[in-house]
């Protein structure tokens, strides 16, 4: 039996297709997931992401504690309500999930990790925590909304108590603040300005609402995930798991090798940055007609690889893709459809900022 | 759900068959098809004169979410595709019984083809079943 979000009701209420995701019960779209699209793109959409799971983290050593579980450096984190994206390693430097780190106080720092893999993490979280007289307390009680689009932010502050509203507008990129009950991180996976907002279950439904009387567009997972993938957003599962490191995953850049930190899965991330990972991850546009999938075969100058995350990209009107491929100049990729091999163009990502296609796309 | 032509006979995977005046056939996929495959961004037909075997992959619609194979309802030549469709495959979550033809064949096994497929009553209580 599926898990349900406290939302749940209220996507039937607006006619959404629902599926599984990750053992949750989650809308895919309530009409035209490309039209969801662009509404984030050109306006303002949300998306229920309550089966996201957070994790507070309380103790006089939490960041000791932090320096050691995830291979970003949680010293970047000086400000209160600032956030650092992470990966979080097996001693084998694998990926066991990628999360998002909040800077609270010194006793107290929030994670938000993926709710497929919530029972792995929370096991090993707490596992590594013991040592350190770290709590780890998970809040099932909390909803969240997240608010994407260029207009996003002003219609959440519109709802705002001037207090918050004036707090809210005020945060940097990768900041989160409170007030009205409100946790407002200024994060999100589509590539858009925008909040993800943490709220009680019991007002959940009521912010929702609210936000759609602002003119905030319903979204489903379906457009989170043509939307993050324009975006250059890996997806945990399928553009990278615990057989895969960070280089691997293209995510070398969330990897801080900072002198002196002993972070689980620093020596052999240490050895691949030395002599270079096996694979690599690229961006790939296809410019003939179809669309890239997961799992489809690519051939390169250096052996064959495969299609990580794939889809059409509503924004370009083409198909783009991640492709892990072994390291080196990969030369002319071609992706296996159907029996017929067709080109595939390399190009740097994200695919798609702030609204418009990036040079070279 | 669309309400379905009673004109059209289905196949159990979806496709809809129907014999024009003329005793060509045009083909495509049920408005509840389009429906679970949700927005079309590309279709892939077959050319103007290859032969169609009844139950065979006859062109390949694709969502965003998937790509699912058409299969032939009928055997026979196809004579017209609805090329529209490379520009805009929309269409056919549009108007999926009407200019969201897919292609015209001309049949060369008519009588026991369209015998074996279903009519719009059977095929809609096969939905209704599947729904459930």
């Amino acid at each position: 039996m599926s898990q349900q979000t406290v939302l749940n009701a209220t996507h039937r209420a607006l006619g959404a297709k629902m599926v599984d995701f990750g053992g949750w019960d989650m809308p895919i779209s309530y009409g035209s997931q490309i039209e969801e699209h662009h509404a984030v793109r050109r306006d303002a959409g949300m998306f229920d992401v309550s089966h996201m799971t957070v994790v507070d983290l309380r103790g006089a050593r939490t960041r000791e504690f932090l320096r050691h579980l995830v291979a970003n450096s949680v010293d970047k984190l000086k400000v209160a309500g600032k956030a650092l994206y992470t990966c979080m390693l097996n001693a084998e430097g694998g990926v066991i999930d990628d999360l998002i780190v909040y800077y609270l106080d010194e006793e107290y720092f929030r994670l938000v990790v993926n709710a497929a893999t919530r029972d792995k993490d929370l096991a090993w979280i707490s596992a590594q925590a013991q040592a350190y007289g770290v709590s780890v307390t998970e809040r099932p009680e909390l909803a969240m909304i997240a608010v994407q689009g260029p207009n996003a932010r002003a219609k959440v502050q519109s709802l705002l108590s001037p207090e918050t509203a004036a707090k809210a507008a005020k945060i940097g990129k990768f900041v989160a603040c409170e007030g009205d009950g409100l946790f407002i991180a200024r994060t999100g996976y589509t590539g858009e300005d925008g909040y993800e907002i943490v709220v009680p279950q019991e007002q959940a439904v009521e912010l929702w609402n609210r936000l759609q009387a602002a003119g905030v567009v319903p979204a489903g997972l379906g457009a989170r995930d043509t939307l993050r993938l324009e975006a250059g957003m890996n997806l945990y599962g399928q553009d990278m798991d615990e057989s895969v490191s960070p280089y691997e995953a293209a995510l070398g850049w969330t990897v801080a090798l900072d002198e002196g930190r002993d972070f689980i899965g620093r020596a052999v991330l240490e050895q691949q940055k030395a002599q270079g990972a096996p694979r690599q991850l690229v961006g790939v546009v296809m410019d003939d007609k179809g669309v890239l999938r997961h799992g489809q075969r690519v051939t390169s100058a250096n052996g064959d690889g495969e299609i990580l995350s794939g889809t059409f990209s509503p924004t370009l009107g083409k198909s783009i893709a991640f492709v892990r491929i072994p390291a080196g100049e990969p030369g002319q990729l071609q992706v296996d459809i159907r029996g017929k091999l067709v080109p595939l163009r390399v190009v740097k990502f994200p695919f798609v900022r702030d609204g418009k296609p990036c040079d070279g796309i | 759900m669309k309400e379905i032509p009673g004109d059209l006979k289905f196949m159990k995977s979806h496709e809809w068959a129907r014999v024009e005046d003329d005793g060509t056939v045009t083909i495509g996929i049920s408005d509840h098809a389009q429906g679970l495959l949700g927005d079309l961004v590309y279709v892939e037909l077959p050319n103007v004169g290859d032969t169609l075997e009844v139950g065979a992959g006859c062109a390949v619609v694709e969502s965003v979410k998937a790509a699912s194979d058409v299969y032939a309802p009928v055997s026979g030549e196809v004579i017209k595709v609805n090329s529209a469709l490379a520009d805009s495959p929309e269409t056919i979550n549009e108007d999926a019984y009407g200019d969201g033809w897919i292609v015209v064949v001309k049949p060369s096994n008519l009588q026991e083809d369209m015998d074996n497929l279903l009519d719009p009553d059977a095929y809609a209580e096969q939905v209704d079943s599947e729904d459930e």
